[in-house]
């Protein structure tokens, strides 16, 4: 029984690399799936508190800088209560984070699987970029829960208030994880190639908490480095953040839209150089 | 044309270039703008090359490195097809697949199949050339990928399943057929990290032989889990194959690819030596490894299989009367295996044998000088030999051998159990039918590694009668 098969597959050298294999990754969403699923079950099987255990690292974070950089360093939160100030900051870095962290050691973590399978390699930092969307409302709902006590208990209410910008939030986390595989991509060519950068990922993950206004308002930085700043593509979303949960932040439309250039020109050259790897990595990694 | 390919090459980088550090990346840029070849400073440590002023201090700093050396040595082998630290693992590939063939692929390792295997399965690119697959394809480099530890058995099912490509819906469908495969049904809920490794082997095989796909390439997989499971798994992928799909076959179990493949490929170093018939692939396959055709001797002080006791000197396989031009042998006349050797010492009791193996490796018969072995008696059974050339001749019957490649094992041991000299597979030689060996018109090739003369005799049972339409 012949079958005319629409399905070819052509193998040459020099595969376009512009490109993103949609049609690929749609035929294997199922696979997608398993792999979210498979992300986010393997963390907690054998785990006593399961899936509490990603409200309680935020939490504690939060806990520590309260401590540390508001009663002790005194670093000024907007005019917002600290506790909120940094539950927000942390919440959406840890998102970013997990994104960028994730994915940035893609080709040399699953090269056994690489090397004997063929599936659309993008999927698996897609696969993790979405299974920590999971991890991330459940942080949001924490946060939220915060703000309800503080609104509800304390005399701070006046302080706080939504803005109608919330209505932004899922594009706002679409480009917080573009942005965090846009540079997770990158690393994980680079990583691919030259082994320094996988020692450097813990640091340069650090350096990157610093550079953006988690534990201190962009209000509080100078003047002329504001625009430093500003280059980096998670300050205006974490200030977003601030400002659409808790009604202060600086940011601004232009704010966003430098913020969201650099993040789509960080996400392309990304999936560039990751395609670009992909062909012949398994050579090698 | 299911499969094609065209003039498919590969080439790789030898030494660590392109895969070091960074810092060795900023040399070598560096170098590059300075105007010297960077590939010059293969394998380069950078303590050595600081202070070289010219490539003669450099080559001397890798030499006492012991750098040079290296890689020298790992491309003796492969010295004709090493260009400038490039070697080519696969060169001028070009062949087509029609669809229901099962196509194997041979060859020694290092030759080029599983680079061929990984550009066909779109694991890594090709250098040069083209290749088009009609049809999905699945591929089985390895059972088990992607397995998680901690899922269940039924939850790695799925996740196995669509990492080689197949759909949930799928994968449901045919779930209860994949666990019947198996056997493993009481253990599907427990994480897999509690299987014994034939349980993990026989799911991830089960898994992959559900696959249904249109063209699978396959490496060798099979070679685990025990013999019921392996003769499911060569059951399972006639059945493939049977279906109408394609499989391509990459092994080295030569029998199973003369028992299942329509066609083969031999490759060596990177090219395709023959592409045709399995059973000439094989012998192909075994003729370019050290088995030399008919004939083997070893000249007066040179390296020979030797010990203090015995020195072997010629193993040849000839026939009496004219010789055929192929140097192959009448199955239908006597063949005479003729061990000579030279006894080094007196007072051994030595005892000349031979091993008779097919082609593919099947072993024939073993025998020997000895008494239970022996249709007729040797003199120098169990006598001590005195120092001296001696000649033992084992006589194969005429109508005897199939019609196929044999491989001769030379063995001198003695009566008192020991073996002084044993060189496996030294020769080989081809045995052929003429024709007129009386067998049954259409039988194209004759079952069994020998094919003996036996006595057959019918006659009628008493009391038959012609209406006999039934069982008496």
């Amino acid at each position: 029984m012949t079958t005319e098969s629409t399905v070819e597959h052509v193998i040459e050298p020099n595969r376009k690399w512009l490109t993103i294999p949609w049609r690929e990754i749609v035929a294997y969403r199922d696979l997608l799936l398993f792999l979210i699923r498979r992300d986010f079950v393997a963390q907690f099987k054998q785990t006593v508190l399961g899936p509490l255990w990603f409200l309680l690292q935020p939490l504690l974070m939060t806990l520590v800088y309260t401590v540390v950089f508001s009663r002790v360093a005194r670093i000024p939160t907007d005019e917002l209560p600290p506790v909120l100030f940094y539950m927000c900051g942390t919440v959406a870095w840890q998102y970013f984070a997990k994104c960028f962290g994730g994915t940035a050691t893609t080709f040399v973590s699953q090269a056994h699987l690489f090397g004997k399978v063929y599936f659309p390699r993008l999927i698996v930092p897609l696969a993790i970029v979405i299974s920590a969307v999971f991890a991330f409302v459940l942080q949001l709902l924490m946060f939220l829960g915060f703000v309800a006590y503080f609104e509800l208990f304390t005399g701070a209410a006046s302080a706080i208030q939504f803005r109608p910008a919330i209505a932004w939030l899922p594009l706002v986390i679409v480009q917080m994880a573009l942005c965090g595989m846009g540079a997770g991509l990158w690393m994980s060519a680079l990583t691919a190639k030259y082994r320094d950068f996988a020692h450097m990922l813990a640091l340069m993950a650090q350096i990157w908490m610093y550079l953006t206004p988690v534990i201190y308002p962009l209000s509080a930085v100078p003047d002329g480095l504001v625009w430093v700043s500003l280059m980096n593509p998670v300050t205006s979303i974490v200030e977003w953040f601030r400002y659409a949960f808790l009604g202060a932040g600086t940011v601004s439309v232009a704010h966003m839209g430098t913020s969201i250039a650099v993040t789509l020109v960080m996400f392309l050259t990304g999936v560039l150089a990751f395609n670009r790897t992909e062909r012949t990595f398994v050579d090698t990694v | 044309m299911v499969i094609s390919v065209e003039n498919l090459a590969k080439s790789y980088r030898l030494g660590q270039i392109g895969a070091g550090t960074f810092r060795e990346a900023i040399a070598r840029g560096w170098h590059r703008m300075r105007g010297r070849d960077p590939e010059e400073w293969l394998g380069t440590l950078d303590s050595d090359v600081e202070g070289s002023r010219d490539y003669a201090s450099f080559r001397r700093a890798q030499e006492r490195s012991g750098a040079w050396r290296e890689t020298k040595e790992t491309s003796r082998s492969s010295i004709r097809h090493t260009e400038n630290g490039y070697l080519w693992a696969l060169r001028d590939v070009s062949f087509n697949v029609e669809q229901g063939e099962i196509l194997g692929v041979i060859g020694k390792n290092g030759a080029g199949k599983s680079t061929l295997l990984k550009i066909l399965t779109r694991i890594t690119e090709p250098t040069q050339g083209r290749a088009v697959l009609r049809g999905r394809t699945a591929s089985l480099l390895e059972v088990g990928t992607g397995f998680h530890p901690d899922l269940t058995g039924r939850e790695n099912v799925y996740l196995n399943g669509t990492i080689l490509g197949m759909t949930r819906r799928e994968i449901t469908s045919r779930f209860d057929a994949i666990i019947d495969f198996s056997g493993i049904e009481p253990f599907i809920d427990t994480p897999v990290k509690r299987y014994s490794s034939g349980m993990y082997v026989r799911l991830a095989f089960a898994v992959a032989a559900h696959l249904e796909p249109e063209i699978l390439l396959v490496d060798e997989v099979l070679a685990v889990g025990d013999i019921a499971f392996q003769r499911k798994c060569i059951g399972k992928m006639s059945d493939i194959s049977s279906e109408g799909r394609t499989v391509l076959f990459v092994s080295h179990n030569l029998a199973s690819i003369v028992a299942m493949c329509s066609r083969c490929l031999v490759v060596d170093e990177g090219r395709i030596a023959y592409d045709g018939d399995p059973d000439e692939a094989v012998r192909r396959y075994l003729g370019l490894n050290e088995s030399v055709a008919g004939d083997i001797r070893w000249d007066e002080g040179a390296p020979c299989p030797e010990t203090d006791a015995v020195r072997l000197r010629r193993v040849r396989v000839y026939q009496d009367g004219e010789a055929l031009p192929s140097g192959a042998v009448d199955r239908m006349r006597e063949t005479y295996i003729e061990i000579e050797y030279e006894a080094k010492r007196g007072g051994d009791h030595l005892m000349p044998a031979i091993w008779l193996k097919e082609h593919t490796g099947t072993p024939v018969l073993c025998s020997a000088n000895v008494p239970g072995f022996n249709l007729i008696q040797d003199a120098w059974y169990d006598r001590a030999y005195e120092k001296g050339i001696y000649r033992s001749v084992c006589t194969i019957p005429a109508c005897f051998l199939n019609a196929r490649g044999y491989l001769v094992t030379a063995i001198i041991g003695d009566t008192n159990g020991m073996a002084h000299i044993h060189e496996e597979d030294l020769l080989s030689f081809v045995a052929n039918d003429l024709g007129d060996s009386g067998r049954p018109r259409g039988a194209s090739d004759v079952l069994g590694v020998i094919w003996p003369k036996l006595s057959w005799r019918t006659e009628a049972a008493a009391g038959n009668d012609d209406s006999c339409g039934g069982v008496v």
